[in-house]
């Protein structure tokens, strides 16, 4: 076949492939795999929303809605805002609509990058961000985070990385891949230094429901912070909805103006099917949600006792269903480890290099599996690692 | 009474969770679990362990019948008594008193739909209490405490995502 790949833009090529995605098609040619390497909850979305999308198609709800969204769903979701983070957004232009919080990513991206602009990335990180930078001709720039410090965002480690050209901040709490999240005063110590540098906060809030101890605190709450800061939040985790593909975005009018203006040549609406369940999980998903966040909270317990007896270190996480234990002990690189776990006891976890090179030496398990699952997962990762210390 | 109810709670749909897990999800130590739930069987707040079971998949469900019952209360003791003698039968799975225009629903469960049949006319029925008898048999279960009765939901995601 005739290589196409002169035709491929270089900013394209620039962007590595998703090293999740490497990991997926070794794993998908493994038979009998315990996985804990998803990154969706285990529940099908609570049948009440299912139902509501039926009835919605059952009236013919099948067309385009406004731009912004159905102006219902961005009642709700200001209505939430206000009672969850207790930050009020005008539904009609500081609300906007998105598929997946993924679409609200690369929005605020492109809406607000020049190219060259800095986007500082605090790691280990969701893949989304730095690759969505980079397609927007922007530069993602690694902000690191550590185990010692519970994955908070520690204020010297964002300075020493600012630069003229910084322009963003993002920040993800709970986290993706290490279950860290950010306290008040973790957040306070970091507004100075963003308003002082003029950054826009681009705050993805995806896991907000999804946190053990305390109630999830946004940066957008805090004085000063709620202009320069693009909220994005969405339904896929916290109801158990990935595949709807419904998020939004909340933020000052003028940004969330231009995001809208992408969106409207780009995508038009999100799926009005999604809305209208969105809208039913908003008013009337609340004990659902609350079952699902405790059955977590049991297997969180389950996982992290199960890797203190396997003796892999690992940091309490405090929000998403994540744990990132260390895996120093094994003597062994994230991938190698990963692999060989996957080829000797079909086992799948995620290399923690896939969220950043910062991740290395650590992998990424998701208990957001049964309990026997995870026992079982856990057993056999014994097993691993009593065999690999001893060679 | 916490400890209780939150141990009852895990185990109401799930019997088979260990001690030791429990312990884990509750932060609690393992041996008071232990004492905790030998304690709850001890006082009757747990009567027993059931499996459900689909028998239907060897093709030998047998017959499973609702049975109202109307019965003329006794003075001082109600429908009590009647509905004692009727849980002793072994053929009873269950007895409820009701609300509504019948007075006990009786389920009971046999081998074919003769001794359902036999169990009404010579032993339900005959009690000096009961006055009628409406017999509904169970054509299929399609849930039961909780569990649906089809073939178990696969995980459908898939096995590695970001
Ligand atoms: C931190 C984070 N942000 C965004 C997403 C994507 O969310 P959505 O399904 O709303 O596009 C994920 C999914 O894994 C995530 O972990």
């Amino acid at each position: 076949m005739n290589t196409m790949d002169k035709y491929i833009s270089t900013v394209v090529k620039s962007v590595p492939p998703s090293g999740i995605r490497k990991f997926f098609d070794l794993v998908t040619q493994t038979k009998g795999v315990i996985s804990l390497g998803v990154g969706e909850p285990d529940f099908v979305t609570p049948w009440h929303i299912r139902e509501e999308c039926f009835y919605s198609l059952e009236k013919g709800y099948t067309m385009y809605t406004s731009n912004h969204g159905l102006l219902e769903l961005r009642e709700e979701i200001a209505a939430y805002m206000k009672r969850s983070i207790g930050v009020e957004y005008e539904p009609q232009d500081e609300v906007l609509v998105t598929v997946g919080v993924s679409e609200a990513v690369d929005l605020a991206l492109r809406t607000l990058l020049e190219p060259g602009d800095e986007v500082l990335v605090p790691e280990p990180s969701f893949v989304a961000y730095g690759a969505g930078s980079s397609l927007a001709y922007g530069k993602p720039v690694s902000v690191p985070t550590f185990a010692a410090d519970e994955y908070r965002l520690k204020p010297e480690h964002l300075e020493k990385c600012i630069t003229p050209k910084s322009k963003i901040l993002i920040l993800a709490y709970p986290n993706n891949p290490t279950g860290g999240i950010m306290d008040r005063e973790d957040l306070e110590a970091l507004t100075d230094i963003i308003i002082k540098n003029d950054l826009i906060v681009i705050s993805d809030e995806i896991y907000s429901e999804l946190t053990y101890d305390n109630k999830h605190i946004s940066i957008a709450s805090l004085p000063g912070m709620k202009d320069r800061t693009v909220l994005l939040n969405g339904f896929s985790k916290a109801f158990a909805m990935t595949g709807w593909r419904i998020g939004y975005a909340c933020g000052h009018p003028d940004i969330i103006g231009a995001m809208t203006k992408i969106h409207q040549y780009t995508i038009m609406c999100a799926p009005i099917m999604g809305q209208k369940a969105a809208i039913e999980a908003l008013r009337n998903g609340d004990t659902e949600r609350k079952k699902m966040l405790e059955s977590y909270n049991c297997r969180r317990k389950i996982i992290l006792s199960g890797l203190k007896e396997i003796g892999l270190e690992c940091f309490e996480p405090r929000g998403a269903f994540y744990c990132f234990p260390s895996i120093d002990s094994s003597g062994m690189n994230s991938e190698d480890f990963c692999e060989k776990l996957l080829v000797e006891e079909q086992v799948a976890v995620v290399p923690g290099n896939a969220f950043g090179s910062i991740g290395e030496g650590f992998i990424r398990c998701c208990y957001a599996a049964s309990i026997n699952n995870i026992e079982n997962a856990i057993e056999k990762m014994g097993n691993f690692l009593t065999r690999h210390r001893s060679v | 009474m916490e400890l209780k109810k939150k141990i009852l709670g895990l185990i109401e749909h799930d019997a088979k969770l260990n001690p030791k897990t429990i312990a884990v999800m509750l932060d609690e130590d393992e041996t008071v679990v232990r004492e905790t739930l030998k304690l709850l069987e001890k006082e009757s707040y747990i009567l027993g362990y059931n499996t459900i079971i689909n028998w239907e998949k060897f093709g030998e469900d047998g017959v499973t019948a609702m049975i109202e019952v109307k019965v003329a209360p006794e003075r001082e003791v109600g429908f009590h008594n009647v509905a004692d003698r009727i849980c002793r039968f072994p053929e009873v799975r269950s007895v409820y008193l009701m609300s509504g225009t019948y007075d006990l629903s009786v389920v009971v469960c046999g081998k074919t739909m003769k001794d359902i049949s036999k169990f009404v006319s010579q032993k339900l029925s005959t009690l000096d209490q009961v006055q009628s008898t409406v017999t509904h048999f169970i054509l299929k279960t399609y849930k039961q405490e909780n569990f649906i009765f089809e073939e178990p939901e696969e995980d459908k995601r898939l096995v590695v995502s970001p």
